[in-house]
């Protein structure tokens, strides 16, 4: 009998539909629990309030990333809360026995970089986090997607959620990218268009050559940012690339194992024929390298671009406009290139990866940092930070005056210590440009880190591609 | 445990932005705490204090003492987007929020909200346009809502329904526990796992099947 045409949303769902009623969400099987100290302490306090333990320990992992410190580890936590915080996850972890990635644990880092570092993250899952940017994991061809405390609780207690089905929006990027374009771009891209809202009440599914033809990590980059556009999940279809880089990974599948799950995953893609609720066509041979200049993530341009003014607007969003742009101390109608900045912050799960240190080295190898500028360089995990060390990354960072950290969500959300001060401009390579995001009053743009990289030679917004990139590493 | 809930009577305060974030509703910085007291503050901070920690001058619309004690919001497009925090809903519990009006929420928020008994109510452009005329000619008028009956009334007795995720509806009225709910079909859960064995084993040493 012949059966509808699927898409990889409506397969991986279609895999974990434990019961459904009548006018009741499913309950949906959850493959992967992965938390952190922020969001969940909340969540074991009301598992202890209720008696229950936590239903599959196996399926969970936690780590420590927020409001980690990203400086000395060998030096005390001085923020009493942090402090506190941090201790209560490892409490809690031992408590009810879940494995935890803790302060001096090799593998410790920001939780969407380790589970796919760990091999944790596999095409098909369902997996869920107390995090907006669980969506990272999406780009494995996984539905993922973030929780709030609640539903912590939740999935601790019985590893299920209530879930109702989302609708499917795909995102097609045809072409070739210019080399000084990358993934983040695409994603700056698609949100400036479609707008913070656009994919509200969807999961996106990207295709498209211009896909196709990302690494691992720039597809996660890519589905990183896909809570920016209003969707809770984003994936990309696995493929050879994605089995690639999970192969021999240390929580991966091995042997025989590893052999059916390939077969497995090779089902997965959408087939021919299925339908999207809604879709849209970017040609990737266009894209520019994206800044944003506003106060959130959709309010972005190409770099060669000029601020809009009200007239560039719908009227209804001119109020917006001229708040964000106030609140940016920005004028309208002038190039984005060339705005000044005091700080560079290189990292986060958007960008914090090793492919990310490795652009951000080829850039400043034999430059120095514009004078009194600062700029943080801060991995994703330990480990893509001894990865790094050994490719001689750190030297080509601390040579140019950049400050090289511990792994952490650091100044993407500022709850370590690490902060934009009051009325400073800083280019990010994170996901947030919210007011007050890396700081209260602090001011963000957006950006590859290319892009970051070059405006640190300069102390200015820059375009990646009046910067000649060297190889920072001779082969790796 | 949850209380159960049906109806609320306050004056509105209007916020005429869109995109209002969940940084903005609760700074990251009060995510450090490890319970839910005291959010209340936390609510809109950097908009109700300076860099310094000064109170602005004039003072925010949420200090302004007439709007002390209201109960109803009336918000811009896509309310809530950004984080995952639940701490952006218990701010707005904390201060006393139980009813948002908005054209749309942002997606973790809205089920957030749902999971806290604060109520996300969705309206058309038109309707968000008459509410905010309505507001503006009459900003102490009482508004109710009503959950049970879905049921807005306006000052001067006009009325308008609402649709609500009516699973969410039902579990609020009654003050159900949703993971009481869930653990009490776990022999159809504990049949799925023994059809589909685990993906993954997160622990070292202890090998997945
Ligand atoms: S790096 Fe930023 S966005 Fe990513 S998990 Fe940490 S705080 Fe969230």
């Amino acid at each position: 009998m012949a059966e509808r045409p699927r898409t990889l949303v409506e397969k991986i769902w279609d895999a974990h539909v434990v019961s459904s009623e009548p006018g009741a969400p499913s309950i949906l099987a959850i493959d992967l629990h992965l938390v952190h100290e922020v969001t969940s302490p909340q969540a074991f306090t009301g598992l202890r309030e209720r008696g229950a333990k936590v239903r599959k320990p196996g399926q969970t992992v936690a780590t420590a990333d927020h409001s980690i410190p990203t400086t000395d580890p060998s030096l005390p936590i001085t923020d009493e809360l942090a402090r506190k915080q941090l201790v209560q996850i490892e409490e809690n972890c031992r408590e009810f026995g879940i494995p935890f990635h803790g302060k001096d644990c090799p593998t410790r880092g920001i939780v969407h970089v380790i589970g796919p570092e760990l091999g944790l993250t596999q095409p098909g899952m369902t997996i869920v986090c107390g995090d907006s940017h669980t969506a990272t994991h999406g780009a494995f061809g996984a539905l993922a997607f973030g929780i709030g405390t609640s539903e912590i609780e939740m999935v601790l207690a019985t590893q299920t959620l209530l879930q109702r089905k989302p609708k499917t929006f795909r995102v097609q990027i045809d072409g070739r990218l210019h080399p000084s374009v990358g993934a983040k771009d695409i994603i700056l891209a698609l949100i400036a268009r479609i707008g913070v809202g656009g994919g509200t009440g969807h999961v996106f599914e990207f295709t498209g050559d211009a896909i196709r033809a990302l690494s691992m990590e720039e597809r996660m980059t890519v589905c990183n940012m896909s809570i920016e556009g209003g969707a809770r999940a984003g994936l990309v279809a696995p493929d050879e690339t994605t089995f690639a880089y999970l192969k021999g990974r240390k929580f991966a599948p091995q042997g025989a194992a590893w052999d059916e799950a390939v077969a497995r995953w090779r089902k997965l893609p959408t087939e021919e024929g299925a339908t999207y609720d809604k879709s849209i066509v970017i040609d990737g041979d266009k894209l520019e390298p994206m800044v944003t200049y506003g106060t959130n993530p959709g309010m972005g341009i190409g770099v060669t671009g000029r601020i809009p003014s009200a007239a560039d607007v719908e009227p209804g969003d001119r109020e917006e406009l001229e708040r964000a742009l106030a609140y940016m101390g920005l004028e309208a109608g002038k190039s984005i290139a060339g705005q000044k900045l005091d700080v560079v912050f290189i990292g986060s799960c958007t960008n914090g990866r090793i492919e990310d240190m490795r652009a951000a080295a080829s850039v400043l190898k034999g430059h120095h940092v514009a004078p009194g500028l600062r700029v943080l360089v801060v991995p994703g995990s330990q480990q893509v930070k001894k990865q790094a060390e050994t490719e001689g990354l750190d030297s080509v960072f601390r040579a140019a005056g950049a400050e090289w950290r511990e792994s952490g969500c650091s100044m993407c959300i500022a709850m370590n210590g690490d902060q934009l001060e009051p009325g400073q401009y800083g280019i990010s390579t994170s996901n947030r440009n919210f007011q007050g995001r890396q700081g209260k009053g602090g001011r963000t743009f957006l950006a590859s880190p290319l892009t970051a990289a070059a405006s640190a030679i300069t102390g200015v917004v820059t375009d990646p591609r009046t910067v000649t990139a060297t190889p920072a590493v001779e082969a790796h | 445990m949850p209380e159960p809930f049906s109806t609320v009577t306050s004056r509105v305060i209007s916020i005429p932005r869109a995109n209002i974030d969940t940084d903005q509703i609760c700074p990251a910085r009060f995510l450090k705490i490890t319970d839910k007291a005291n959010l209340a503050d936390a609510l809109f901070f950097d908009w109700r204090f300076t860099p310094d920690g000064a109170r602005r001058v004039p003072p925010s619309f949420i200090d302004e003492p007439h709007n002390a004690g209201r109960q109803i919001f009336l918000v811009g497009d896509n309310f809530g987007s950004g984080s995952s925090r639940e701490h952006a809903p218990w701010a707005l519990r904390a201060w006393g929020v139980r009813a948002i009006f908005s054209t749309s929420f942002a997606d973790i928020f809205k089920g957030n909200a749902l999971k806290n008994a604060l109520l996300p109510i969705v309206v058309t452009p038109e309707r968000h346009a008459a509410l905010t005329a309505l507001l503006a000619a009459d900003p102490d008028g009482e508004w109710t809502v009503n959950l049970e009956s879905q049921k807005v009334t306006l000052p001067g007795g006009d009325s308008f329904d609402f649709e609500i995720d009516l699973f969410a509806r039902t579990m609020i009225l009654a003050g159900t526990d949703e993971i009481g709910y869930v653990l009490s079909q776990l022999p159809a859960i504990e049949a799925w796992e023994a059809a589909h064995p685990a993906r993954v084993e997160t622990r070292e040493g202890a090998a997945a099947k």
